[in-house]
C-alpha cells in the first residue's frame, strides 16, 4: 500500500470523472482514505474535464493534488498541462488512439495504450476510460483485479447492474495490456 | 458504525439537513451549490417536505423566515451573489429571533465573480452582511464527514438559541467526494417552540413575529437582551481544532479546506525540521480567540492563510493582541493555494524573524 495521488483528464464526455469516482470506491473498499474532488470550472462546460484522486495511508490531508504520482491523460492538452507536476519515478499513462505525441520525462514510466482504437473494436468507445483506469490499477498495484472488482460493484449503482458484465470486460483489457 | 458511502459535500448537506428534521428548502439554484436543491428536489417530496425553488434569492428566503416563524426546520442554501441578495432577510430573521440555517458555498467575488473556490465571505458571514447589530453563528467544516455533523448540529444549534445558523464552506468542499456516515446523532434538548405563531386554535394568546420597534427604548433592550445571548454563545459554543501546536514556533491559522492544504505543508515543513502547527476555526463566529491568545504565550509568530485577500486574518491579530506578529498569506479569485505557496510563506516569515 503507498500513496497514489492522481490526476485524471480528457476531454468532457470521456468517462473522466466516472474513472475517479471507481478509482476512489476502488480505495475505499480496499482500506484506503481516500477523496475525489472534480473540476467544475469553466472547462466543464465544454472543453477538458479533470479530476484528482488520492488514495492514501494516512487521512487525506489536501485533496487538491499539485504534485501527482500518477496522470491518467486521455488527450494532448491534458497531457501537456499536466506532464510537468508529474513527480520523478511517477507514471503516466496515455490514450495513444487520441494523443498524437510522445511524453517528453524521462524520469516517470510512461504507458501507452490505444485505448479508445480497443474499445472501439469490441463496440464500446465510450469505455476507453475504463481501459485506462484497468491499466492503472496493474502499474501501480494499488490492489489486484479483484479489488478492482469490488470497487466497481460497489460504484455501478443497482440499476445498473447489467452494465456490470461489460466494464469487468474492458477493465481487464486494460489490466491485462501488454501481457 | 454505518456503511459509508462515497458522497458529494452539497449532496451530504441535503441528506444531512433531512436526516435533522428539515421538512421544507427554498432555494434559487447558482454553481458551485446548485446540487443540494437538485437533491432536495428529488429526495424531500419522499419524506413528506417540501422543497421549492423560489423565483429569486430574495425569496426564498422570506419564504424561509416564514416557515422559521411558524416553528418549523428550515433550510436555505446558495453562493456568495445568492447570499449578498438574501442579507436583507438574514437581518429580519435575527431582528426577530428566528432559527434557521443558511448554507454559503463561497466563490470568488465580489460582483458576480467567479464560480470556483473562494474564503472572500468571511466578513459578510461573521461581521454582519445584513443591516442592524445582530450575529450568526458560522460554522465551517473542512471535511465531509465533518460537514454532515455539523450539518446536522447546525439545526438544534438554531433552535437552542432561535438564530439563524450559518454553515460555510467553499466550491471545493461543495464539489468533493469523499467517504461518510451519517450515525444515529444523540440531538440536543431543545425548548418547545412556544413562541412560533402556527395557529393558536383558539387556546392561547397568538404570537407575533417581527422586527419593528417604533420606541427606541424598547429595541435597545431588545438588542442587549440579544447581546446577553450572544455572550452564553460565546462561552457555550467556540469550536476549533489544535494540530501540532504544542511545540510550534509558527502556527498557521487556517478555516475549511485550506486548513487542509495547510496539513500538507505541515508535513513537508516538519520533515525538514520546521516546527509548525495549525489552528483551525471551526466556528468563524463565535472566534476561537481564546485558542489563538493561549498559542500567542508559546508561539512566536502566527501565518493566517485564506482564499482571500485576508479577512479572518483581522480577528486572528484581535485575538493575538500584538503578543506576536500575525502574517497572511491569500489568493483570491477562485485560486487555491497549494502547499508550496504555503510552505514558502512561513519560511519567509521564519526568516524575516
Amino acid at each position: 500500500m503507498k500513496n497514489n495521488e492522481i490526476i485524471i483528464a480528457g476531454f468532457g464526455g470521456q468517462g473522466i470523472l466516472f474513472s475517479g469516482k471507481l478509482l476512489a470506491y476502488t480505495g475505499l473498499v480496499n482500506g484506503y482514505e481516500i477523496s475525489w474532488l472534480p473540476s467544475y470550472g469553466p472547462e466543464m462546460r465544454g472543453g477538458t474535464a479533470n479530476c484528482h484522486v488520492i488514495l492514501s495511508e494516512e487521512p487525506v490531508a489536501s485533496p487538491l493534488v499539485t504534485k501527482p504520482t500518477a496522470l491518467i491523460a486521455m488527450n494532448l492538452p491534458s497531457l501537456k498541462k499536466f506532464e510537468n507536476a508529474v513527480v520523478p519515478g511517477g507514471v503516466i499513462l496515455i490514450d495513444n488512439s487520441l494523443i498524437d505525441a510522445t511524453v517528453e520525462r524521462t524520469d516517470v514510466t510512461v504507458i501507452s495504450i490505444p485505448a479508445t482504437r480497443m474499445a472501439d473494436e469490441i463496440g464500446a468507445k465510450k469505455l476507453a476510460n475504463m481501459i485506462m483506469t484497468g491499466a492503472f490499477v496493474k502499474a501501480t498495484g494499488c490492489t489486484d483485479f479483484d479489488g478492482l472488482m469490488k470497487g466497481l460493484e460497489k460504484c455501478v449503482p443497482a440499476g445498473k447492474a447489467d452494465l456490470l458484465a461489460l466494464n469487468k470486460k474492458v477493465l481487464k483489457m486494460g489490466y491485462t495490456f501488454g501481457e | 458504525m454505518a456503511d459509508k458511502v462515497l458522497m458529494k459535500g452539497n449532496e451530504v448537506i441535503a441528506e444531512a439537513a433531512m436526516q435533522a428534521g428539515c421538512k421544507l428548502f427554498f432555494g434559487y439554484p447558482i454553481t458551485p451549490q446548485t446540487e443540494i436543491s437538485a437533491y432536495m428536489a428529488k429526495r424531500m417530496p419522499k419524506i413528506g417536505g417540501t422543497f421549492l425553488q423560489a423565483e429569486s434569492e430574495v425569496a426564498a428566503i422570506n419564504m424561509v423566515y416564514g416557515a422559521a416563524g411558524a416553528g418549523a426546520r428550515v433550510m436555505t442554501s446558495s453562493s456568495s451573489p445568492g447570499i449578498s441578495l438574501k442579507s436583507e432577510g438574514i437581518s429580519y430573521i435575527a431582528g426577530s429571533d428566528l432559527p434557521c440555517v443558511i448554507v454559503n458555498i463561497v466563490r470568488g467575488g465580489p460582483g458576480l465573480g467567479g464560480i470556483q473556490p473562494a474564503q472572500s465571505d468571511y466578513f459578510q458571514a461573521v461581521k454582519g452582511g445584513g443591516h442592524g447589530d445582530y450575529h450568526m453563528i458560522v460554522l465551517a467544516p473542512s471535511s465531509i464527514q465533518e460537514l454532515a455533523d455539523i450539518t446536522q448540529d447546525a439545526f438544534d444549534i438554531a433552535d437552542q438559541y432561535r438564530m439563524p445558523v450559518m454553515i460555510m464552506g467553499d466550491g471545493m468542499l461543495g464539489q468533493m467526494m469523499e467517504p461518510v456516515s451519517f450515525s444515529n446523532r444523540k440531538g440536543r434538548e431543545l425548548p418547545e417552540k412556544t413562541w412560533a405563531a402556527c395557529g393558536t386554535e383558539g387556546k392561547r394568546k397568538h404570537n407575533i413575529i417581527n422586527s419593528l420597534y417604533i420606541e427606541a427604548e424598547d429595541l435597545e433592550k431588545l438588542v442587549v437582551a440579544r447581546y446577553e445571548k450572544y455572550k452564553e454563545i460565546e462561552k457555550n459554543e467556540v469550536k476549533w481544532e489544535s494540530y501540532m501546536t504544542d511545540d510550534a514556533e509558527i502556527i498557521i491559522a487556517a478555516y475549511g479546506t485550506i486548513a487542509r492544504v495547510a496539513k500538507t505543508a505541515i508535513a513537508t515543513l516538519r520533515k525538514n525540521g520546521v516546527r509548525v502547527g495549525l489552528i483551525r476555526p471551526i466556528t468563524l463566529w463565535p472566534f476561537p480567540a481564546q485558542a489563538f491568545a493561549d498559542a500567542a504565550e508559546k508561539a512566536d509568530g502566527f501565518l493566517t492563510v485564506e482564499m482571500s485577500m485576508g479577512q479572518m486574518v483581522e480577528d486572528v491579530r484581535l485575538a493575538v493582541n500584538g503578543k506576536k506578529p500575525v502574517s497572511f498569506f491569500g489568493r483570491t479569485g477562485g485560486v487555491i493555494p497549494t502547499p508550496d505557496e504555503i510552505c514558502e510563506a512561513v519560511m519567509a516569515m521564519k526568516e524575516a524573524k
